[in-house]
């Protein structure tokens, strides 16, 4: 019991009224536009539309190659959280910057971007084809598209929790004798835990998200490379009602995401 | 206290105005008249307007430009404009069931397919019937936009079946996918290959020509001035705007 | 000393940016005090015995062990412990488990490292506590715990930064005497700001000013005459040595009756009886049938402090207001009585 649950403004400072309004606002410019395409689905065939092949492929294929980019953002991610916020180096907080830069970039120039890298005729793309491996119009593509975009979430939530207070845990632990291995495993990876899941839930949700790298990098084409967003923004062209019911999976996907990885869930 | 609230109101109010969300005949001075138009006929429609305006002394000509079935749902949603321009008949007739033209539309132009590969052909691409081949890249537009619907009918007529790599929403992502050398061939519109001059090469290929995509123009109920909307169509029929559109590469349209 | 410890120190602390220059050592089973003022360095001297901060002139050798230089040891590797003001217990980890971090660290077997913890935990009187979790126990309780987990890993040397800064008066009697217990006859460097600690748990006394030693020597005799300025600040308090009988410290020319706290002297055995000179009255004879403790002194300085009087009497003083100081006609060489009641005395044992 430590009285966290006082419905009133008692002891608090409270927050000025002239704020209520405009919050008010913001929280419904966000609301209705979800309630706006609730409001605009077409019951009836509701369940017809969202199952039909190529809304089932393209689900499919969201969930999947989301997943296999989410792990792909782990086995960089944690790596480039750790290395940015426990190593002191000349040029860290250029890296840093342009790490993050996916962030902000329109996912259609992170799409240009990773054409010229991977592509037939790109820095890398031209070794790998030699190679024998072909990524454009695969759904490797979606997935490094994906990586791309949702990879700085990860690293970002991470690295904020990285700095929030655990290093003095992993003195405590060197001075210990446990070596960097085991306080990595033992302490520092138990400690940031809250913050790596949430910044995992994120990056899945963003790379399920994903359209604008993927329809320029990877193509579109139904169970190789068409994930939701692409059929979504496909179907609009011909079929409104199937659109808005695949948006409505979407949207409903994200709220689950977002409940799960609600901030704060993990504070006792 | 109780006034406070009016300014982030105010603010937001002030926002949304500078960003433009007047629409269309906003201007003080003048008049502007609104034409969608297919994004394939970014080029020609550019030019036209140009000389629209120089025919119109105050009229400013403001082009929405992007595929034709997504200007078509703008449109039946409530976006006030006074011409629209489609790549193709059914994505007219949406708009005509709709109730929103202004009179029949008019067929202006047409359009055929036509092979891109990429410059110099890497793939060898020589017929329809190459595309077919295995190991070959080919990327068309997506069945549900006309362009895609074109293509298949094309392929159908060829006998050829195709597997694409991918199925693009616009022309446009087909030949960026061709010029950048992604795909080795795509299916695109005459005037695409002629718009993207050096960047592609066209192949011409002889079953493409019984796939004809015929542009039609209409003027639009709502129009706040449809003396002005007329004008421009008839700008478009006429020698003026015929002659900037066979430049394009587009074919006159079919004699009904 | 135990065999299984070791723990003979010599160090240099050279860090030019900090301005700190300091030369140490530390005798196997020696419990050595770091006293200074904020910024002395202290913190520094720590994070370079540790390991944590390396600089090039720096040396640190742990039974004849290099552990800079060339061969610069890393801090897991140094057998040196360090266990800071707060107890820092890792909050995933039950109180058991993190008393067996370190034998696991040092690659025990999962049963044995409990063993090893459960030991320590008896040792530090916490046994009872080694289910749960660091969030459910008390400042002090922690505390003891992390003094657990620190000698569980069987460090040479064991460093301590302020290990009682933190903690609630109440509990800090009894902790100090649990940790006179476990740390004789082990290496330790303690930093602290409390005179009891320099006094009950070390052996000698290095202070530290400006990042400088500006003297050092048996805990008692830097305390009883300070030469440095912060040793003479530190050393403010009254201080009267002896041995206890009856319910009484008595030392030389001194019989002081006072409250005894967790860490009660046994009869006949060392004690240490301590108060404030804000505590002590100054009289020009004996008040008659006082309950007061009375200490008949020669005065040998009176000076201004702040609003104050300080009237110094050897090592002891007394401050007083500047009325009073005129009313009593007080300087050097004037012959009265220091009184201070038995409440305001805390008695120690040594």
């Amino acid at each position: 019991m430590s009285g966290t649950t006082d419905t009133t403004t008692g002891g608090r400072p409270g927050v000025p009224s002239w704020l209520l309004a405009p919050a008010a606002l913001g929280a419904a410019f966000v609301l209705l536009p979800l309630v706006a395409v609730v409001a605009r689905v077409d019951w009836t065939d509701f369940g017809s539309l969202v199952t039909s092949e190529a809304s089932r492929a393209a689900l499919s294929l969201s969930l999947r190659t989301s997943l296999v980019s989410t792990l792909l953002c782990l086995l960089l991610g944690v790596p480039m959280a750790v290395v940015l916020a426990r190593l002191r180096f000349p040029g860290q907080g250029v890296l840093r910057a342009l790490v993050l830069l996916p962030l902000v970039l329109p996912p259609v120039v992170g799409g240009i971007a990773l054409l010229y890298t991977f592509g037939r005729r790109g820095l890398l793309g031209e070794t790998l084809e030699v190679l024998g491996v072909q990524v454009a119009f695969s759904t490797a593509a979606v997935v490094l598209a994906q990586t791309f975009v949702s990879l700085p979430f990860l690293v970002v939530s991470l690295e904020g929790s990285l700095r929030s207070g655990s290093e003095r845990y992993e003195v405590v632990a060197a001075t210990l004798g446990a070596g960097p291995t085991t306080v990595f495993r033992r302490v520092t990876l138990p400690l940031v835990l809250p913050g790596l899941f949430s910044g995992t839930v994120l990056a899945f949700a963003r790379a399920l998200g994903e359209f604008g790298a993927t329809v320029t990098f990877a193509g579109s084409l139904q169970g190789t490379t068409r994930t939701l967003p692409l059929e979504i923004y496909l179907r609009r062209e011909s079929d409104v009602d199937a659109a808005v019911a695949l948006s409505l999976v979407l949207v409903v996907v994200a709220v689950v995401v977002i409940g799960v990885a609600r901030p704060g869930r993990a504070a006792s | 206290m109780g006034t406070r609230p009016v300014l982030p109101a105010l603010a937001l109010g002030l926002a949304l105005a500078a960003v433009g969300c007047g629409g269309a005949g906003g201007d003080e001075d003048g008049t502007t008249l609104t034409v969608y138009a297919a994004a394939s006929l970014t080029d020609t429609f550019e030019q036209v307007a140009d000389r629209f305006e120089a025919e119109h002394d105050g009229v400013e000509v403001e082009l929405a430009l992007g595929g034709s079935s997504e200007l078509a749902a703008q449109l039946v949603e409530g976006a006030p404009a006074d011409v629209f321009a489609s790549a193709d008949t059914p994505t007219m007739d949406r708009v005509v069931d709709a109730g929103l033209t202004a009179g029949d539309p008019q067929p202006f132009a047409s359009n055929t397919l036509q092979v891109a590969v990429p410059p110099g052909n890497p793939a060898g691409i020589g017929s329809l019937d190459d595309l077919g081949a295995d190991g070959v890249r080919v990327v068309v537009c997506a069945p549900e936009v006309p362009c895609g619907a074109a293509a298949r009918r094309v392929a159908e007529a060829a006998g050829v079946s195709l597997s694409p790599v991918s199925e693009e929403q616009k022309v446009t992502d087909v030949l960026a996918k061709v010029t950048t050398g992604e795909a080795d061939a795509g299916l695109v519109y005459v005037t695409d290959v002629v718009a993207a001059g050096d960047a592609v090469d066209g192949i011409e290929v002889p079953e493409a020509a019984e796939v004809v995509n015929v542009y039609p123009v209409a003027t639009l109920a709502d129009s706040d001035d449809p003396d002005l909307a007329r004008a421009f169509v008839d700008l478009l029929l006429g020698p003026t705007g015929q002659r900037v559109l066979a430049d394009a590469g587009f074919a006159p349209a079919p004699v009904p | 000393m135990s065999a299984a410890t070791g723990g003979a120190l010599e160090l240099v602390v050279d860090v030019p940016e900090r301005d700190v220059r300091v030369e140490l050592a530390v005798a196997p089973g020696e419990t050595v005090a770091l006293l200074g003022p904020n910024g002395a360095g202290k913190s520094t001297v720590l994070a370079v015995a540790a390991g944590l901060l390396r600089t090039g002139a720096s040396r640190v050798v742990l039974d004849g062990q290099e552990l800079t230089g060339a061969t610069f040891v890393p801090p897991h590797r140094r057998r040196v412990a360090l266990l800071a003001q707060e107890p820092l217990l890792f909050p995933h980890l039950d109180v058991l488990e993190n008393v067996a971090f370190g034998p696991r660290s040092a690659g025990a077997g999962r049963a044995a490292a409990r063993d090893r913890a459960r030991h320590w935990l008896a040792e530090l009187r916490v046994a009872e506590l080694a289910g749960r979790r660091p969030a459910a126990i008390s400042g002090g309780q922690a505390q003891r715990v992390a003094v657990a987990r620190a000698l569980a890993a069987e460090p040479g040397l064991l460093l301590l930064d302020e290990p009682m800064a933190a903690l609630d008066v109440a509990v800090t009697p009894a902790l100090r005497q649990t940790l006179a217990r476990v740390l004789a006859d082990r290496s330790v460097l303690v930093v602290t700001h409390d005179v009891l600690d320099a006094l009950l748990l070390a052996d000698r006394v290095v202070v530290l000013e400006g990042g400088r030693v500006t003297e050092q020597g048996r805990a008692a005799d830097v305390l009883a005459r300070p030469r440095s300025g912060f040793a003479a600040s530190f050393a403010g308090l009254n201080l009267v040595a002896g041995t206890w009988r009856d319910g009484a410290v008595v030392g030389p020319g001194a019989r002081l009756h006072g409250t005894v706290g967790d860490d009660a002297p046994a009869e006949g055995g060392e004690a240490v009886a301590v108060f404030r000179p804000s505590a002590v009255a100054v009289h020009d004879e004996p008040p008659g049938g006082s309950p007061r403790n009375a200490l008949p002194v020669t005065v040998t300085e009176v000076e201004p402090l702040g609003d104050r009087v300080r009237v110094r009497a050897g090592e002891l003083s007394a401050d007083v207001t500047p009325h009073s100081a005129a009313a009593l006609d007080l300087v050097p060489g004037s012959r009265v009585v220091f009184t201070v009641k038995a409440t305001e005395v805390a008695v120690h044992a040594r």
